[in-house]
């Protein structure tokens, strides 16, 4: 059993420990908005933020999370509640697929957190663990300033 | 007895679709419900024929819900690719449903006695000169619409629209951003399982052994093809894992040497057809030979290809995120030997996939495994590994020119060759099935060799090989290939790409050697007005060069007409040439005739350029003699967001002119601008994708 913060709530998953964080989330937990992608900690798909820092979940086994602070896509904010990034994109139309948008935006929450102003050089190092194969990146990098911007003018 | 007189023919897919009701329903509730063929795969289709539906019946935007296709119910429209959707489902719904507000407000009439022309409709309501007189809600449960379309019918005029042509957003990308399920990855039914599927070690490999199926898994074997199935995906996964180490296969070498493949491609049985031969119009004073080669290239979705099959009682249920449901219905139910009435297939949302990857065999790995398991729905998803490895690729081309000039540097004769395995093997076109695993069963039905699709729909590796320009003669000579080593369909573009890059960067060598202005040089050979004006508009948008560029500048520019009949498109591109190439801006002018939503189509044609910088400069795959080695992202690498280029986007108002797809008309301008660009800083000619550095020094030494 491994216990943990998903999203702010406690849960615990009664799974075997080497158990990816991705499957468990995915199928356990049905929280659908972290994908998976590569397996291999390569493209980005299945990030989440793990104590504030966007880290892959693909590889990650369930019980290095015990304990910790897990925030997947679904925590960042909902229709009801957007995050300022969730706006952003869409203000932005920040995506064609869309499969990669989950991990653009943990990854851009990350970064907005450790640098509420970044330019944009700054994004793209961010994001460049993060592949798009639409090429939507000009856009989303669009999305990530006007959140930035946002957020800087509604403190 | 006399034969029915034809049927009048009717815009797009609805002349093989007539029947009103099967494209649009009116609930009581005030919903408009509408069902195109038609799937998204990313690119905003639904969206955008939302907005047709939406402006042609007088309804909000918001009041339409669009419908997932599926083979029980939806239109047959083929295949969702070559940029036509727009043309095919686009003006089969436009028709459609000014064919459905003309029933609804003349039925109105006659019960009410307000003339047609005195009835205005608001948002769905019908209005007359003292107030409400119906509505489609009113009306929703009738059958007004179980009759085939008519073919005589008031289309609005682009002044009278109000909806389509303008930018709307996205209705699919609220779900992406908020994480909400909607990928077929998402789908759960109750009491499904897990399946993995464990592919042969390499190309043509044969099983020799496998061992016990791990505890909680089952085996489906079914000659070369293997497959395991568990309750949980976890387990699914880790069982794939251990069998991929433990099975046996008998390997022998199918593939030709990766550094041979020029000689490959000329040498090998291929079918030549002769698209054009007509003579020179002069003797040349000067010719000018040239010849391309590009690797073959994944289409690389970030999501890897995943179904759900479910089969119970003679029948199976098929939910994939496949470009052709129907076409895949059929292949499904030769392989598994059903009527095709006994096999439906829903479409989901996958991830971006640019053309026919492994969508349509995973559904056959899928519902290989869901037979052995009846009852049971079956979710199977490919590793990274089975999507870089076996998804079909494009083929490797390689293109020669030979243009003749008089002594001025005008084209007196050009002749074209092209060698390539053909670009298509879509399921449902063949005698024989063509998914991936139908080869590998143990009673195999022969793998199908790739066509090139006609002409008439855009060609395959002839895509764009016809030049737009006044060339005097024209041969054109097509070598499609009869083996195919590494199996191949179509990728964006087709063989647009390559034929495009050849085309442009021998223009562009045709004006240096002449001494003449790249843009002087193509407008002299151009007649086509539309062709011009997105040159010179990309000009425009360039600008001069800077004054003083940064070491390694390079500009180049490049053009082409999709197809031959589609959207026009003339790129600039800026970029830095050191180590490795980078490209630093992309200005981009296109014709697409009406454009339905410009933010949509300019995301799709920025979303083309920046994907075709990937192809331009990083893309290959690579194989020894065995098998695919480019099967994880460190081997197959592609464009990330340090490299990405600005992209500045211009649409010509066309507002008037029949609409065209976008999706596909930025790939070979882009390629073909980035080689210029690449001359024009270091003096080479690109002659080899990707426009790496090792490339590069390969076609200096080879230079003339």
């Amino acid at each position: 059993m491994t216990a943990f913060y998903l999203n702010g709530t406690t849960v615990s998953v009664d799974l075997p420990a080497d158990t990816p964080l991705l499957t468990a989330i995915r199928n356990e937990l049905a929280l659908f908005g972290s994908r998976f992608g590569c397996g291999a900690e390569q493209c980005g798909s299945c990030m989440m933020l793990i104590d504030g820092q966007a880290e892959f979940s693909c590889t990650r086994p369930l019980d290095s999370v015990a304990g910790r602070d897990v925030i997947t896509v679904e925590g960042l904010g909902t229709p009801e509640h957007p995050h300022p990034l969730q706006q952003a994109f869409l203000a932005e139309q920040a995506g064609q697929c869309g499969y990669c948008l989950s991990g653009m935006l943990i990854s851009a929450a990350a970064l907005l957190s450790a640098n509420p102003q970044p330019d944009e050089a700054e994004v793209r190092t961010a994001l460049n663990r993060n592949l798009c194969r639409c090429g939507a990146h000009n856009r989303i990098v669009r999305a990530v300033l006007r959140a930035a911007d946002q957020l800087r003018d509604t403190p | 007895m006399t034969a029915a007189a034809p049927k009048p023919a009717l815009p797009g897919s609805l002349n093989a679709n007539r029947l009103l009701s099967q494209w649009i329903g009116f609930d009581k509730s005030g919903r408009v419900s509408i069902r195109p063929g038609k799937v998204e795969i990313g690119q905003g289709i639904v969206t955008a024929l939302a907005q047709i539906a939406a402006d042609e019946l007088d309804v909000a935007f918001e009041r339409i819900d669009m419908q997932p296709a599926t083979t029980a119910t939806s239109p047959n429209e083929g295949v969702t690719s070559g940029s036509r959707s727009v043309t095919e489902s686009g003006m089969a719904l436009r028709h459609a449903c000014a064919a459905a507000r003309q029933i609804f407000l003349s039925v109105t009439a006659q019960r009410t006695g307000v003339p047609l022309d005195r009835i205005e409709v608001v948002d769905g309501r019908f209005i007359g000169p003292s107030g409400e007189i119906g509505s489609y809600w009113a009306d929703a449960d009738t059958g007004l619409l179980a009759c085939e379309a008519p073919a005589k019918v008031k289309i609005k005029s682009a002044a009278e629209r109000s909806i389509a042509g303008t930018t709307v957003a996205r209705i699919d990308l609220p779900d992406k951003v908020f994480g909400l399920p909607r990928f077929i990855h998402d789908l759960r039914l109750p009491g499904m399982i897990f399946a993995r599927v464990v592919r042969p070690a390499t190309r043509g490999a044969r099983l020799v052994e496998a061992p016990e199926a791990p505890a909680g898994c089952s085996l489906v074997i079914d000659g070369n093809f293997v497959a395991v199935a568990a309750d949980t995906e976890a387990t699914a996964d880790a069982a794939a894992t251990k069998l991929a180490a433990r099975i046996r296969w008998d390997e022998r070498d199918t593939l030709p040497e990766q550094t041979e493949m020029r000689a490959f491609l000329r040498a090998s049985p291929a079918e030549k057809l002769t698209l054009a031969d007509q003579p020179g119009r002069a003797a040349p004073t000067q010719t000018l030979r040239t010849q391309f080669y590009r690797p073959y290239l994944s289409h690389a979705s970030i999501g890897v290809c995943c179904a759900v099959a479910r089969f119970a009682d003679d029948r199976l249920e098929v939910w994939s995120h496949s470009q052709s449901i129907f076409l895949l219905r059929k292949d499904l139910a030769r392989v598994l030997g059903l009527p095709i009435e006994a096999v439906t297939v829903h479409h989901r949302e996958g991830a971006g996939c640019y053309g026919h990857n492994g969508a349509d065999d995973v559904a056959l790995d899928a519902s290989l495994v869901a037979r052995a398991h009846p009852g049971s729905p079956v979710r199977l998803q490919w590793s990274r590994a089975d999507e870089l490895g076996w998804s079909p690729f494009s083929s490797a081309m390689l293109v020669e020119i030979e243009a003749g000039v008089d002594a001025k540097g005008d084209l007196v004769d050009w002749k074209h060759e092209v060698f390539s395995n053909g670009h298509l093997l879509r399921p449902g076109n063949f005698d024989s099935p063509s998914l991936l695993a139908a080869a590998e069963l143990a009673t195999p039905f022969e793998a199908p060799i790739a066509q090139n699709p006609p002409l008439a729909s855009g060609g395959g590796a002839d895509r764009n090989a016809f030049p737009i320009y006044r060339t005097g003669g024209l041969t054109l000579d097509i070598h499609r290939l009869l083996d195919m080593p590494i199996r191949v369909s179509s990728l964006r573009g087709l063989g647009a790409m390559v034929n495009v890059l050849a085309i442009e960067a021998t223009m562009d060598e045709l004006a240096a050697t002449a001494g003449r202005d790249p843009v002087e040089y193509r407008l002299t050979h151009l007649d086509d007005q539309r062709a011009k004006d997105v040159i010179e508009a990309v000009v425009a948008m360039a600008g001069p060069r800077p004054a003083a560029p940064p070491d390694g500048y390079g500009r180049g520019l490049a053009f082409a007409r999709y197809k031959g009949t589609s959207a026009y498109c003339a790129v600039v591109a800026e970029i830095e040439a050191e180590e490795q190439v980078r490209v630093r801006r992309l200005w981009i002018a296109a014709d697409a005739g009406e454009v339905i939503n410009p933010e949509g189509a300019a995301h799709q044609i920025e979303g083309g350029a920046v994907q075709a910088c990937s192809f331009a400069l990083k893309e290959a795959v690579t194989f020894d003699r065995r098998g695919i080695t480019s099967n994880a992202w460190e081997t197959y690498q592609i464009l990330r967001f340090e490299d990405v280029p600005q992209v500045m986007t211009q649409l010509l108002p066309r507002p008037d002119l029949p609409p065209v797809g976008v999706g596909e008309c930025a790939t070979g301008p882009t390629v073909a601008a980035i080689a210029n660009a690449i001359h024009d800083a270091l003096g080479v000619r690109p002659r080899t994708m990707p426009f790496t550095a090792d490339n590069l020094s390969l076609d200096m030494g080879n230079a003339p």
